[in-house]
């Protein structure tokens, strides 16, 4: 996809309880939301975006007992197989004395792993440069902005943002590729959702 | 006005005075736009200074070996293990206020934990120094490293306490270091995104990662710091047990104790919050950050001290108490003798310990006290002090006089060298403090951004009103409106 271009129009809100609403007016007037972006965890605002949650904490398990295992696995072969000790007579496989290692690389391996995974997902890297829709959306605007398609009404997007709430509306044009997000395939519809 | 979420009237605002998003965004990143001041030249010079003395020392170690210090056959650990339960005990506060404090959600957490949090990544970075450099022969530091290596393999003995150790220092550093920065990344943006000199726009957009506030990569975020304060908090209670272990599980009489690990954590945490309140008090004064770390804060942090300071002298108690119950004549010459007895070579600090961490600590059931920054800066170096006191007595008075009356020590005392590695850490401790000063955030803004409206003195105020004019009115609309 890179290459391309893509226009959004992009809306600024200065409070979260008018973007609430707004992000609701939105999506049921069936525009498509490519991201928001907020100077803090807003919450609840993803299920208000519907996005799916994240199973990044299903990584970070899985990577627990991996360390588990590799602990495991290498000191019993270490010290049954490789090179086995004999400590006063005592049991070649201790496994009571190898808890605290095996634990700490439990722990070691679910956290390097996890922010591993999160830096990848959210293409988070030293020397990354994105697209930055408003310099104030990391300091006290919420900025949402919205992708436009061929059919797409500019001016009809840029009124009804104005209407919901919007404090500073514009049009940009920003390069496709990953740094500006690839969240939008992951966007449920807003008639498939219930409970609103 | 519709409210996100509702806080207690009751409970005293996490943030005063009249602040918005922007204002929040000013106060916190104010330090690092401007020049530094006299002052931080100042401490910093001498805090390099000391760093300078420190690697000097180290070198005088590393030229002539351990005999440079004042240790013996009797005394193998002296100041320099005394030194590193010290600093690992006081890295502890940073992680409980991040992690734990998370876990229990602690509102005021967020005025304090990027400052904790350093705190312990510093403090662990000294406390590493001293098991490596009393190794000796430290350029056979790697061989603690379970590697395939020409030497059998040769491994490492997984069954000793030691090795424990070297796995659980480096992965609380790990953990620790990993933590504290995937919270900096959006507050390194934040100050990107208003830099005004194209340096200071690259380096932190190198620090930034390129972080965009996008609300998928915030739930990400989100639940990346809950998993690893859920991963954090038996990390830090296993890293202090594991310190205790070192003694616990050998047979010298006065360490070959089982009430040791849960009396390491909560002498650690207590000697940790003392130090985030000595650093917390002057960082608020300079940095003009009284709004963000309030007197709540610190008498918050001052209830933790006394809470964590009772524990440890219930535990002192029951150390004496089984010493007696247990009637083992070294046993009891070890606590009665070497400790107890104040006419005894080193009874002096015992008794300087029990006065520093159980009698003083106990002016905190006082509110007024709590509450009062003077007296919280002093009984914060007070209880440094006497944890320090604390590994000494626990260290030096249960070897100096051993088995063997011919080999006593009784003239223990540390050279300059020694003393001045333990300044060397001091001067490590806070250059990295100073920069960190100068060039991060030194509060999380995003967390306090996420709290401003529930807790900052303006809203609550404004939820006051309404609540008053009509109550009923204001639950069904606006609690009830927000779940």
């Amino acid at each position: 996809m890179a290459g391309g271009q893509k226009k959004f129009v992009v809306g600024c809100f200065d409070d979260e309880a008018v973007l609430f609403p707004a992000v609701k007016k939105v999506r049921k007037a069936g525009y498509k939301i490519h991201d928001v972006y907020t100077p803090f965890p807003v919450h609840g605002l993803d299920h208000a975006m519907g996005l799916r949650e994240t199973s990044i904490h299903t990584a970070g398990f899985i990577y627990a007992i991996t360390g588990t295992t590799t602990a495991v696995a290498f000191i019993s072969w270490i010290f049954t197989k490789d090179w086995p000790l004999n400590i006063g007579g005592k049991p070649h496989f201790a496994l009571p004395a190898w808890i605290p290692i095996t634990f700490e690389l439990t722990v070691l391996f679910a956290a390097v792993g996890m922010v591993l995974t999160f830096c990848y997902l959210c293409n988070l890297a030293p020397f990354v440069k994105k697209h930055v829709f408003h310099p104030r959306a990391t300091d006290d605007l919420f900025v949402m902005a919205i992708e436009c398609t061929d059919k797409t009404n500019e001016a009809e997007v840029q009124s009804f943002l104005s209407n919901a709430g919007a404090i500073e509306i514009n049009i940009q044009v920003a390069e496709t590729g990953w740094w500006i997000g690839r969240y939008d395939r992951e966007q449920k519809l807003y008639k498939e959702e219930v409970g609103y | 006005m519709s409210l996100l979420k509702y806080e207690s009237q009751q409970r005293e605002p996490l943030i005063n005075g009249n602040k918005d998003y922007h204002q929040v965004t000013e106060d916190i990143v104010r330090p690092i736009e401007m020049k530094p001041s006299r002052l931080w030249y100042i401490g910093f010079g001498i805090s390099v200074a000391l760093l300078l003395f420190g690697v000097y020392s180290i070198y005088r170690e590393v030229t002539y070996g351990i005999g440079q210090w004042n240790l013996n056959k009797t005394i193998g650990w002296g100041w320099d293990i005394t030194n590193f339960v010290w600093w690992v005990g006081i890295g502890h506060a940073g992680t409980l206020i991040s992690a734990i404090l998370l876990l229990f959600r602690q509102g005021w957490r967020t005025g304090v934990n990027r400052a904790a949090e350093a705190m312990t990544i510093f403090a662990v970075m000294c406390a590493g120094q001293f098991p490596i450099w009393h190794m000796g022969r430290v350029w056979m530091a790697f061989f603690v490293l379970p590697y395939p290596n020409t030497r059998g393999p040769l491994w490492v003995n997984f069954n000793s306490p030691l090795l424990w150790d070297v796995f659980a220092i480096s992965t609380y550093f790990t953990v620790s270091l990993l933590f504290w920065y995937s919270g900096l990344l959006p507050d390194f943006a934040t100050v990107r995104d208003r830099a005004k000199t194209k340096f200071r726009k690259m380096m932190y957009g190198v620090a930034a990662f390129g972080w965009s506030g996008s609300t998928k990569h915030w739930q990400r975020h989100e639940s990346l710091s809950l998993v690893l304060a859920g991963l954090s908090t038996p990390l830090v209670l296993s890293v202090h047990t594991i310190v205790s272990f070192d003694f616990a599980t050998s047979v010298v009489p006065g360490w070959h104790t089982t009430i040791f690990p849960p009396y390491f954590v909560a002498g650690a945490i207590f000697s940790g919050f003392a130090m985030v309140q000595t650093l917390m008090i002057v960082v608020r004064k300079v940095l003009n950050l009284q709004d963000y770390i309030t007197l709540g804060h610190i008498e918050a942090m001052n209830k933790v001290i006394v809470l964590t300071g009772s524990i440890v002298a219930c535990a002192y108690l029951t150390e004496l108490f089984i010493a007696w119950y247990g009637q083992n004549t070294y046993e009891m010459w070890a606590f009665f003798e070497n400790r107890g007895n104040l006419f005894s070579p080193y009874g002096w600090s015992y008794y300087l310990m029990m006065f520093c961490n159980v009698v003083s600590p106990q002016l905190f059931w006082s509110r007024k006290l709590r509450r009062n920054i003077t007296v919280t800066f002093f009984m914060s170096i007070i209880v440094n002090i006497g944890m320090w006191f604390e590994r000494f007595v626990i260290i030096v008075t249960s070897v100096y006089r051993d088995f063997l009356p011919s080999s006593w020590s009784t003239y223990y005392s540390p050279s300059i060298w020694e003393i001045g590695f333990y300044l060397g850490t001091f001067g490590l401790f806070f250059t990295c403090f100073f920069l960190f000063g100068k060039y991060f955030p030194t509060i999380a803004i995003a967390e306090i951004k996420a709290v401003l409206k529930t807790s900052g003195e303006n809203y609550k105020a404004k939820m006051t009103d309404i609540e008053k004019a009509d109550s009923e009115k204001f639950y069904i609309e606006e609690v009830e409106h927000a779940h």
